[in-house]
């Protein structure tokens, strides 16, 4: 039984110049203790996608279709009461930007007694402040500086105290948005062994989005390629690897410069993402797609299963699509 | 680099185009009014302390570091944006230093830079036509209809075609790709020799980034170029440079070939900086080499090899003594005492 379900989701953002459909029809589901990443441009949908699973897509943004479903209760017919105790507690966000997701004026103690006694009311103020000391060890960090201010920590100091914050209630799934963008490679990889243990330890399961497929390629089980608001590819991460498929992934694999390898061969994908307020129709990539068949330009792709549980959205793997490969 | 001949003026080879020694650039560090006051002894941030490189005739030399290791000031201090504190910086053989007023403005013709953030270094009212031929006007090259073509030029260059349909637009009718091209475009019309790259990819779309280098890769070919290239990001590193040098908290403690500093990283810190670097694929476990704390503040920098307090393998000798950098192999040099006195 699976930890979480998404079911044909679609979100809107319903500007004054016209509706933007952000998230189109996505369905994936997570099993307790897995990790998946979401991967894409900026724009893709992906950080909207992960805000809608704790409800929190931000105006004018509109779920308007679909389920989610956390250990079976669809959050989005709940009331807001009860959606609050089931942020932090059950499922943890982890913002993009610890610069500004922390207070400033309230020491760490502050955030973290307040977070636990808010969803722990019979918690003693005592007990919250020796179990943040726990978790400020378990984060590398000084217990003594439970008492230190937000600009008193570096980047990445602030970002694995998020990161403890996140984890204070032992939720059952964590959502890191691009936990280590703004950070420098050998503080990334702390953060992300951090993440990585931290779930070991605890049992959670994990939503890795970021623009980066190698960090997602290294750290998920699954993967989900997103393109202008829609799965393009949904594989595990060895298959993605090993075969991945839609032209766009494809793509990002070859655009990639590895370390590891001599002499690699790089290219591009030509074009640039369209503007969602009028984004092309068919498949949504056509415009930049080398494959692009007469087909792809007129007709909705649907999500195709290939085998191996291995999904993509193109009509080079459908039926109608097939004659002309 | 054989091909050239090793006459020298002032000590450089012909070869080189950018000769940097013993560069150097302290920011002191603004006192609340008390503290002017009170206390006498001033302090700086050494942001870049006593490097020394070169770059050669059609290379691409990159810097790469963490935030604050020193390399955009390294980079600024080259094209004479900013007063370098002690050293000297030759071009083409001639001691750029302490130029001024008209020749600094001749020399500009030659060095240009591109800047990280294309949203910050377009003037949001300036149509991209005034801003990509506002180099040709301040150095009265061109102006009016002789501006426009060659402007078309350069942005057919950049591949911004059909070139009509741009030069017309505001920046904030552009992407953040088109953008970056604008700059690349400016840049370029002056027909430099040398370009000092910011970061010009990390604030660019994934998909996009390749194209962009591939890009300024293609002008070292057609039209000569030179780049100093600065990055965070070591793969990128790779992918384009002929050498690189690795900085941390404003020195440079690993220089080489590319080939020679990937086979064969030897500080300590490059090679944690290469084992923390993401490899896409799900199936390589490796082996990282963990630093202890972080990178110190530029305003205290830790006796002796700046590295020693984070480094897993220090010795006594690294706290009291700053390592040189010395060349261990051919072409390849370290400033590390474990590498220097001969056992690893």
């Amino acid at each position: 039984m699976p930890l979480l379900e998404v079911d044909s989701l679609t979100v809107d953002y319903r500007t004054s110049r016209g509706t933007i459909r952000a998230v189109e029809d996505v369905s994936f589901s997570l099993e307790k203790g897995k990790t998946l990443g979401l991967a894409g441009e900026s724009g893709s949908g992906k950080s909207t996608l992960g805000l809608s699973i704790i409800r929190l897509v931000p105006y004018p943004g509109v779920i308007v279709k679909g389920h989610i479903k956390i250990d079976q209760t669809d959050i989005l017919e709940l009331p807001e009461p009860r959606m609050r105790s089931i942020r932090g507690r059950k499922v943890a966000y982890i913002f993009q930007d610890p610069m500004t997701s922390l207070n400033p004026v309230k020491k760490i103690s502050a955030h973290s007694t307040e977070l636990i006694r808010t969803h722990e009311a019979n918690t003693s103020k005592e007990e919250a402040f020796e179990r943040t000391k726990t978790i400020l060890k378990d984060l590398g960090i000084l217990p003594e500086r439970i008492n230190d201010y937000p600009h008193q920590f570096s980047g990445g100091m602030r970002q694995r105290i998020m990161i403890g914050l996140a984890i204070a209630l032992n939720p059952d799934l964590v959502i890191a948005d691009e936990p280590t963008t703004a950070l420098d490679v050998i503080v990334q990889a702390k953060i992300l062994d951090l993440l990585e243990n931290l779930r070991k330890i605890y049992g959670m399961a994990l939503i890795l989005i970021s623009h980066d497929l190698s960090i997602i390629l290294e750290r998920c089980d699954k993967i989900i390629v997103m393109y202008a608001g829609r799965i393009l590819e949904y594989a595990s991460s060895v298959e993605l690897h090993r075969n991945p498929r839609h032209p766009y992934t494809r793509g990002l694999l070859q655009s990639i410069p590895n370390v590891e390898l001599a002499d690699q061969k790089l290219a591009a994908i030509l074009g640039s993402p369209p503007n969602m307020l009028n984004p092309p129709k068919g498949c949504r990539f056509w415009p930049r797609c080398s494959h692009v068949m007469e087909i792809c330009r007129t007709k909705e792709t649907p999500l195709v299963d290939i085998g191996h549980n291995h999904f993509v959205r193109c009509f080079r793997y459908h039926k109608e699509g097939t004659k002309v490969e | 680099m054989s091909d050239v001949s090793d006459t020298t003026k002032k000590g450089q080879k012909l070869s080189e185009i950018v000769k940097v020694e013993h560069l150097g650039k302290y920011f002191p560090v603004q006192k609340s009014f008390l503290e002017q006051l009170f206390v006498r002894k001033k302090s700086y941030v050494k942001a870049v302390d006593d490097i020394t490189f070169s770059v050669k005739t059609r290379e691409i030399f990159t810097l790469v570091g963490e935030s604050g290791c020193g390399k955009t000031t390294t980079g600024r201090l080259v094209v004479r944006l900013l007063e370098p504190t002690a050293g000297e910086i030759c071009f083409n053989g001639v001691d750029i230093t302490k130029l001024k007023g008209e020749k600094l403005r001749l020399l500009r013709r030659k060095m240009q830079i591109i800047f990280q953030d294309p949203y910050a270094s377009l003037s949001p009212r300036m149509k991209v036509v005034d801003a990509v031929g506002h180099p040709l006007e301040v150095h009265g090259l061109a102006k009016g209809e002789e501006k426009k073509k060659m402007v078309l030029e350069v942005l057919e260059k950049v591949e911004l075609t059909p070139p009509d349909q741009f030069i017309n637009l505001f920046p904030h009718q552009l992407s953040g790709g088109q953008r970056q091209r604008v700059a690349l475009a400016r840049s370029i019309i002056l027909k430099p020799e040398f370009i000092v790259a910011d970061e010009p990819v990390s604030m660019i779309d994934v998909s996009l980034r390749i194209t962009l280098i591939d890009l300024m890769l293609s002008f070292r070919k057609e039209l000569g170029l030179t780049y100093l290239f600065i990055t965070h990001d070591l793969a990128v590193a790779k992918y384009i440079s002929d050498r690189i040098a690795i900085m941390y908290l404003g020195k440079i403690i690993e220089m080489g070939h590319k080939e020679s500093l990937f086979s064969n990283p030897m500080h300590p810190y490059t090679q944690a900086l290469l084992s923390a670097i993401p490899v896409p694929n799900p199936k390589r476990k490796r082996k990282r080499i963990e630093l202890t704390g972080e990178v110190p503040s530029a305003i205290n920098i830790p006796t002796g090899c700046r590295f020693h307090p984070r480094c897993p393998y220090r010795k006594d000798e690294c706290s009291k003594k700053e390592p040189r950098i010395t060349e261990v192999e051919k072409e390849h040099f370290v400033a590390c005492h474990l590498i220097n006195s001969g056992n690893k």
